[in-house]
């Protein structure tokens, strides 16, 4: 059998005499599952760089003691927007754009199960991101009081009533979320109905590869995770505008109900964005290691007991408020228990690696810091479990660090990686090696300078979301460095865009399988045909293009 | 080895209708659970205005009418799978008429509150969960029964045969599910909250 055999090469017809405006109606037209991925995937580098330009505005801010340069409620707007930008435009569409783009060429399907869904959904987070960011021109509203929301990316009631929020600004928070909610939700009900009932022939539960089962979990949790958001959000906006009670303490409502709901969604939602972290390092290891993943099944079944475990931690956002001895302590235990799942999979990495013939390419670059970075957040997140030591460092940057440690260090190193692995596939086109090491070297320098001195002011008892700080606090110097930090992110997200930019420029072709990889998507021609294969594949083992490449030697004999 | 053809994912009868029907159901439970958590949550903690057990009474004509009619519900799919199309549009039209009465009773029910006992949204707690609550339930059934007007204009106009049913089916899932839904707001809101 010739390697080549069931490699559909066919390309996208090219027709040169069509005009900006015919390429721009099919962009905004299309239910194509593939340019809807890319959609999602670069609106949400697109508010990637808003929200970058936010905390660079607020490092600015903190770099030096008693500093002026931004104004305290323009600094509440500013980590408002940086939170709900990083987490709902930012995280949200770049983990639903990479599902969307993956998940059916992975498991040899033609398109997602409801493309025009698919199209609505990413319409309406995308919109739902436009009314956030109108909040800054339109949210005068009738008392001419605030611009852009600045409630904390979580709203704590009662500051979120109408009463301490006047104006509109919170508002627009509510239903650009609300709005953009719907969207993440459509995506998830696609991705699960995709991944369950349009596997190509041979492609069983056993065999999809890891993303896909991973994805499975990440679409889970936002179904059951988003509702319950947009629940509380619409209590609040009956709150705000029709005078209910939900959170309104005076008439009897309570305020830590909001807390309750509000981490009921927000936990999950941790999971939700650095689960598909782990789908993209399961993806990027083995085949830089030159190695089947270790472990398979392990990784699935600590993927789903990750998605049943996190249903039963929110409170753990909430041991300052007073709920007691014996809820604090079972919320304590069950943070601790996601350790178990979670270094089971960084054991499998690891020996994924052990003895393999590593390629240390850019992608696997993000991959390897990711390992190590996401063992210190996992290991800052074991500290901050125990009930009493959160007493102590609640609202400070210890807290700021950790989250920042996981959703930096782990979500945003193997999103860079998956770009870097993923590009060749979308566009045709190789990614410089070059210039992907600078954005690797600046990014983890940076990286490292600002949050890993984090932790040591929070320790220092530095509270988060101040707006500046006393000299004779002791922060000064680490709030330097921090800053410093942020200039070499900021370069290495620079070399980034300069390297996507470049790739188009120079057009230096991939191929269909530029890094000999193993998975269905790596079978068909980059960028792959709309129809995606040209004969459905059949599958036997959970790597079937090592079977096309190695009839000599195929993994179902072996699995 | 092994070369002979690769079967084909089998998910029986789940296909990708029903998967993603039972995706959007298990959102929607969760959105209501929510609400039903906070009504639960806030049970006699309203400390002024009409109480729930002094005003509602109840509502055993709308829940009949509700439950009913996901049985004519369940007919109307079965008589479409069997090209009896007239027999679909009578069953199809009464469900459409039980589910039109249940909001009729609701809006009765809801117009004496407001004026006889004047309770709105805003006037304590208990109204602001119920009527968000029971609101919630009443607009999805609104929708349901937007979808089987559709339905039932198509199937006049002849539009709908018996290779839709299973489409049909999927809205009486929906239906269904409210009917579920309605269920745990009548043990919650007018069997535990009085």
């Amino acid at each position: 059998m010739a390697s080549s055999e069931g490699l559909s090469v066919s390309t996208v017809p090219k027709d040169v005499d069509r005009t900006w405006l015919d390429h721009m109606h099919e962009w905004v037209s299309t239910v194509d599952h593939k340019r809807l991925g890319v959609l999602y995937i670069f609106s949400g580098l697109f508010f990637f760089i808003l929200g970058g330009l936010e905390a660079t505005a607020m490092r600015a801010q903190l770099a030096i003691p008693a500093n002026d340069l931004v104004e305290p409620a323009e600094f509440n707007r500013l980590f408002t927007m940086h939170g709900t930008t990083m987490v709902f435009l930012v995280g949200m569409p770049i983990v639903t754009g990479f599902g969307n783009y993956l998940i059916p060429l992975m498991i040899g399907a033609r398109d997602m199960a409801f493309p025009r869904l698919n199209a609505w959904g990413f319409w309406m987070f995308f919109f739902g991101g436009i009314v956030l960011y109108m909040s800054y021109f339109a949210s005068m509203g009738l008392y001419g009081a605030g611009t852009a929301p600045d409630v904390g990316w979580f709203a704590y009631s009662p500051l979120t009533g109408r009463a301490f929020s006047r104006g509109n600004a919170t508002d627009y928070w509510i239903l650009g979320i609300l709005i953009s909610g719907f969207g993440s939700m459509s995506g998830a009900i696609n991705m699960l109905t995709t991944t369950l009932t349009m596997r190509c022939p041979g492609m069983t539960m056993r065999r999809i590869p890891l993303f896909v089962w991973m994805m499975l979990v990440v679409s889970f949790l936002m179904l059951l995770a988003l509702p319950v958001l947009t629940a509380a959000q619409v209590m609040l906006l009956f709150d705000r505008f029709l005078g209910a009670h939900f959170f309104d303490t005076q008439a009897g409502g309570d305020a830590v109900l909001w807390q309750h709901f509000f981490w009921f969604f927000g936990h999950p939602e941790v999971y939700i964005l650095i689960v598909p972290g782990f789908a993209y390092a399961s993806e990027i290891i083995p085949v830089f290691s030159r190695k089947v993943i270790f472990g398979y099944v392990t990784m699935v079944a600590a993927s789903i007991c990750i998605g049943l475990v996190a249903v039963g931690v929110w409170a753990h956002h909430m041991f300052t408020v007073g709920m007691g001895r014996g809820l604090d302590i079972w919320f304590a235990i069950i943070t601790m228990v996601v350790g178990i799942p979670t270094g089971i999979k960084l054991f499998n990495w690891i020996a994924t690696m052990y003895g393999g013939k590593i390629r240390f390419r850019v992608p696997m670059l993000f991959a390897i810091a990711f390992i190590g970075q996401f063992l210190l957040a996992g290991l800052t997140g074991i500290m901050l479990s125990g009930a009493p030591f959160t007493w102590q460092l609640s609202d400070s940057y210890f807290v700021v660090a950790h989250f920042h440690y996981v959703l930096i260090g782990g979500l945003l190193f193997t999103v860079f990686g998956a770009c870097y692995f993923w590009f060749p596939k979308m566009f045709g086109w190789m990614m410089s090696e070059r210039l992907g090491l600078w954005h690797f070297v600046l990014f983890f320098i940076g990286f490292h300078l600002t949050f890993t001195t984090m932790h040591i002011q929070g320790l220092l008892g530095m509270p988060r979301r101040i707006y500046t700080y006393e000299p004779d606090r002791g922060w000064a110097i680490w709030n330097a460095i921090t800053s410093a930090g942020v200039v070499l992110q900021g370069l290495g997200v620079a070399f980034f865009l300069l390297a996507i930019f470049m790739a188009f420029r120079q057009k230096k072709p991939a191929g269909p399988d530029p890094w000999d990889a193993w998975t269905l998507e790596w079978s068909t021609s980059s960028p792959p045909p709309e129809y995606n294969f040209l004969s459905l594949p059949e599958v036997r083992s959970r790597r079937p293009l090592w079977d096309l490449k190695h009839p000599e030697d195929p993994d179902w004999e072996h699995e | 080895m092994n070369q002979s053809a690769v079967e084909p994912i089998d998910m029986g009868t789940w296909n990708r209708g029903r998967v993603g029907m039972l995706c959007l159901i298990f959102g929607e439970s969760m959105f209501f659970s929510i609400f039903v958590v906070a009504y639960l949550f806030y049970i006699g903690k309203s400390g002024h205005g009409p109480q729930p057990s002094e005003v509602l009474s109840f509502p055993y004509l709308a829940t009949a009418c509700l439950l009913s009619s996901s049985i004519t519900a369940g007919l109307a799919v079965r008589f479409i799978a069997r090209s009896h199309r007239w027999l679909a549009v009578l069953v199809l039209a009464i469900t459409i008429g039980l589910g039109a009465s249940f909001i009729a009773f609701t809006a009765v029910e809801w117009y004496g509150l407001i004026v006889d006992h004047g309770l709105t949204i805003r006037t304590n707690l208990f109204g602001t969960t119920f009527y968000s609550l029971v609101g919630f339930h009443a607009a999805h059934v609104i929708v349901g029964l937007c979808m089987l007007s559709l339905i039932f204009c198509l199937l006049v106009a002849g539009a709908v045969r018996s290779e839709h049913a299973e489409r049909v089916e999927m809205v009486t899932w929906y239906w269904h599910f409210v009917d579920a839904v309605w269920i745990v707001v009548f043990s919650v809101v007018y069997i535990i909250g009085t």
